[in-house]
């Protein structure tokens, strides 16, 4: 063991060196070229800045709301619910989920409502929600902001993001964008 | 077809297609064959043997191997400790988080050297960047500390009788610098161009559209994540994971990440069959893998894309699946994907949470942990596996009433009684740390409240899942179990210590002990094993073992919960 204590310490010294100095500053380097500098993504919409990518809370009528969080959108401390598929408590809070949607959507009936709308994300800082989910929602939106229905489904339209190439993963629509887009609608 | 399942079906090709030159590359690598890339690295890797005071070129035998291994990380263990215990005024700490507390920091430690990274804190309000950083240090040796006992059961494994088994620093130091290193290089920057944040700075604070003032945690993760993913690693920067937008931004992350778990694993089987010139083992072990991964991942994929009936009985409809604790980037069907990935290889990072998906992708995902062959963590996986091979030529050694030989060396006594030990300790480990956690709470359910966030069969598969995951080093868990308590940070750090080296001494003493024996040449009498018979026996063996260890277990927790859905 003695024979290896030495070698191992400075062994350790250099790898110190190569793989938490060396490789994470020409890592950060690196970043100052690209085109977000090593910054999350963010849209600046007059002169204030959103980070695109982290789910915002919307609770008034007139947004399209993103999905429930067990983080309560802090992106300071983001996390999911851990709640098993089973777990009666959760069952409850899921039909709490169920009985607001439905008063502040009225004229929407219960089997119009997917999944998604009602339970909370991995990380609570889902930024979209799919396509059914933004469209069980148009009533609402139109009616607060004294719009056509047909204007708001083609904003939604508008704003879905297809899967990569086509064929990979999921559509799905970025919640603040479209919100941003709903706020400039004259 | 379904855009969700074509994108999986994507993902696993695109693996084969990068995997499988990558098995020559470091099948070359480890025989210190010349390569394309020797002009950058030689030079590196000499500066490595120099300020080390190594020669890389003095021959060990797999005594020595060990002793060397496991003194290095006897180096990281210390190294660790004091890092994280002394974090709060240590530098590189702009979100003023604290130092962590013994037996917290003891978790962490023994997580992270050993390439397990589970996670009993939450990178956000629990690490400073200073912190990472040795994490991300560790990611990367304790990986290559792991290749490093793989490459010495391949050389091992050649057709020949010596003691000389090749130099451990030798292989580490490559295994740092010329496979996770540049491959690391290049997610990183992938991701850089994606969104995932590479900045030294702290938390931000802005206003959202509605005016609610909130604040986003940033730090070095496009670095971290890159090597989190390639080392079998697994452990966050921040706590949820893989599934924060900032950790994995879109769709496209995701498949890089994905196949960034299962990548140097199934490469490491085509390194065996270049370093051992027998292309045909490899394909056979290859299968047998395979074959397992599938058996795991189909189900899985098919109860998350059909969703959680329980919220069907709710009258919601479920047109992307089970939804909860998943992200709508990335769907059920990659998530799933994702799960079995990582769980069938020791990474244990996550892009959806394994509590909230149904009770049968969670007992398959176990399943993965509890076999630990599928693929396996990176270098250690094979190990597994090798296990399984000894115990299969053994056995149908017997059936067939001929001595037991594998790749020309006599398997004796002393190479089984290991063998058994081995296949034995890591479902003993599993077993009666869930019995222990599981009386303690029974016996007072109201004092120890806090461990379990579900009731029922699900509080169960919740302890289940810990010790299957540390006892596996996968590090990922059912993250809804109270678990920063002294008895959760002791206990599976113990069992993650027992569950990292002895399956890493084991087959090493293994092979190194068959090594040293007599070549029997093949003749007519030989036992062939990289035929498909013979694969077909290793997982037989691999089923019955884990079948006849697990099923009693699994069917108190997931499979009891699943007849209870309606």
């Amino acid at each position: 063991m003695k024979q290896h204590l030495l070698p191992a310490i400075r062994l350790t010294i250099v790898c110190i060196i190569v793989f938490i100095v060396i490789y994470p500053a020409v890592v950060w380097g690196i970043a100052q070229l690209t085109p977000n500098k090593g910054q999350a993504a963010t849209i600046t919409v007059n002169g204030k800045k959103y980070y695109t990518n982290i789910a915002q809370r919307f609770t008034a009528d007139k947004y399209f709301w993103s999905r429930p969080s067990a983080a309560a959108y802090n992106a300071a401390s983001a996390g999911g619910s851990n709640k098993g598929p089973t777990n009666p408590g959760y069952l409850k809070e899921v039909q709490l989920r169920i009985d607001t949607f439905l008063v502040h959507n009225p004229g929407i009936s219960k089997n119009e409502i997917p999944s998604d709308v009602i339970t909370a994300s991995g990380s609570g800082l889902d930024p979209d929600i799919s396509v059914p989910a933004a469209m069980v929602q148009v009533k609402r939106i139109a009616k607060t902001r004294n719009l056509s229905e047909a204007t708001v489904q083609q904003l939604v339209q508008q704003y879905i993001q297809q899967p990569l190439l086509g064929m990979m993963g999921t559509q799905r629509i970025n919640v603040l964008q479209l919100n941003l887009a709903l706020d400039n609608i004259k | 077809m379904n855009t969700e399942i074509t994108g999986v079906i994507a993902m696993f090709i695109l693996l084969l297609l990068l995997a499988i030159p990558l098995g020559r590359y470091i099948g070359k690598i480890f025989t210190n064959e010349k390569t394309w890339a020797d002009k950058i690295f030689t030079p590196l890797d000499n500066l490595f043997y120099k300020l080390s005071g190594i020669n890389s070129s003095t021959q060990m035998n797999w005594k020595q191997h060990l002793l060397a291994l496991l003194t290095i990380n006897i180096v990281w263990f210390l190294l660790s400790m004091l890092v994280l215990t002394n974090m709060s005024w240590l530098p590189l700490n702009p979100d003023g988080n604290p130092s962590m507390s013994a037996d917290l920091a003891f978790n962490t430690t023994v997580s992270f050297i050993s390439n397990t990274n589970l996670q009993h804190y939450s990178g956000e309000t629990g690490m400073s960047y200073l912190g990472q950083l040795v994490l991300m240090l560790f990611q990367f040796i304790s990986a290559g500390c792991g290749m490093a006992a793989c490459a010495v059961v391949f050389v091992a494994m050649k057709e020949r009788t010596t003691d000389q088994l090749g130099n451990f620093y030798f292989y580490f130091v490559r295994s740092c610098t010329r496979i996770l290193l540049p491959l690391s290089l290049v997610l990183a920057i992938i991701f850089l161009f994606n969104g995932t944040p590479m900045t030294f700075e702290g938390k931000d604070t802005t206003t959202t559209l509605q005016g609610d003032t909130v604040q986003v945690s940033r730090g070095p993760v496009a670095a971290f994540v890159a090597i989190k993913q390639l080392g079998t690693n697994g452990g966050g920067f921040y706590g949820p994971n893989s599934t924060h937008p900032l950790e994995n931004p879109n769709y496209f992350t995701n498949t890089v990440e994905t196949v960034a778990i299962l990548l140097i694993p199934v490469a490491m089987v085509f390194a065996l069959g270049y370093i051992l010139k027998r292309k045909k083992l490899a394909w056979v072990i290859f299968g047998v893998m395979l074959l397992g991964f599938l058996l795991l991942l189909v189900p899985s994929i098919i109860t998350e894309v059909k969703g959680n009936p329980a919220i069907t009985t709710l009258g919601i409809r479920q047109p992307m699946g089970s939804m909860e604790g998943k992200e709508v980037r990335f769907g059920a069907a990659a998530s799933a994907y994702w799960a079995i990935n990582t769980t069938c290889t020791s990474n244990g990072s996550v892009n959806a949470m394994h509590d909230s998906m149904t009770p049968a992708t969670g007992m398959f995902a176990m399943l993965g942990m509890m076999v630990n062959a599928f693929f396996g963590g990176v270098g250690v996986g094979f190990l597994n596996f090798y296990i399984f091979i000894i115990l299969a030529v053994f056995i149908s050694g017997l059936m067939v009433g001929r001595t037991p030989e594998f790749l020309g060396k006599k398997i004796e006594a002393k190479e089984m009684k290991i063998a058994m030990i081995i296949a034995l300790l890591h479902p003993f480990l599993i077993l009666v740390g869930t019995a222990i956690a599981s009386h303690i709470y029974a016996h007072n359910p109201t004092a120890y409240a806090a461990w379990l966030n579900n009731p029922g069969y699900h509080g169960f598969s919740e302890m289940l899942y810990e010790y299957t995951s540390s006892s596996a080093n996968n590090g990922s868990g059912f993250e809804g179990l109270g678990d920063n308590t002294p008895f959760w940070n002791i206990s599976c750090g113990i069992v993650i210590l027992i569950g990292r080296y002895l399956p890493i001494i084991g087959p090493v003493a293994i092979a190194g002990m068959l090594a040293n024996k007599k070549f029997v040449p093949e003749s007519a009498g030989t036992l062939k094993t990289d035929t498909g018979t013979f694969g077909l026996m290793v997982f037989a063996v691999i089923a019955i073992v884990a079948a006849l260890s697990f099923f009693p277990a699994l069917a108190l927790g997931p499979i009891a919960e699943h007849f209870s859905l309606k």
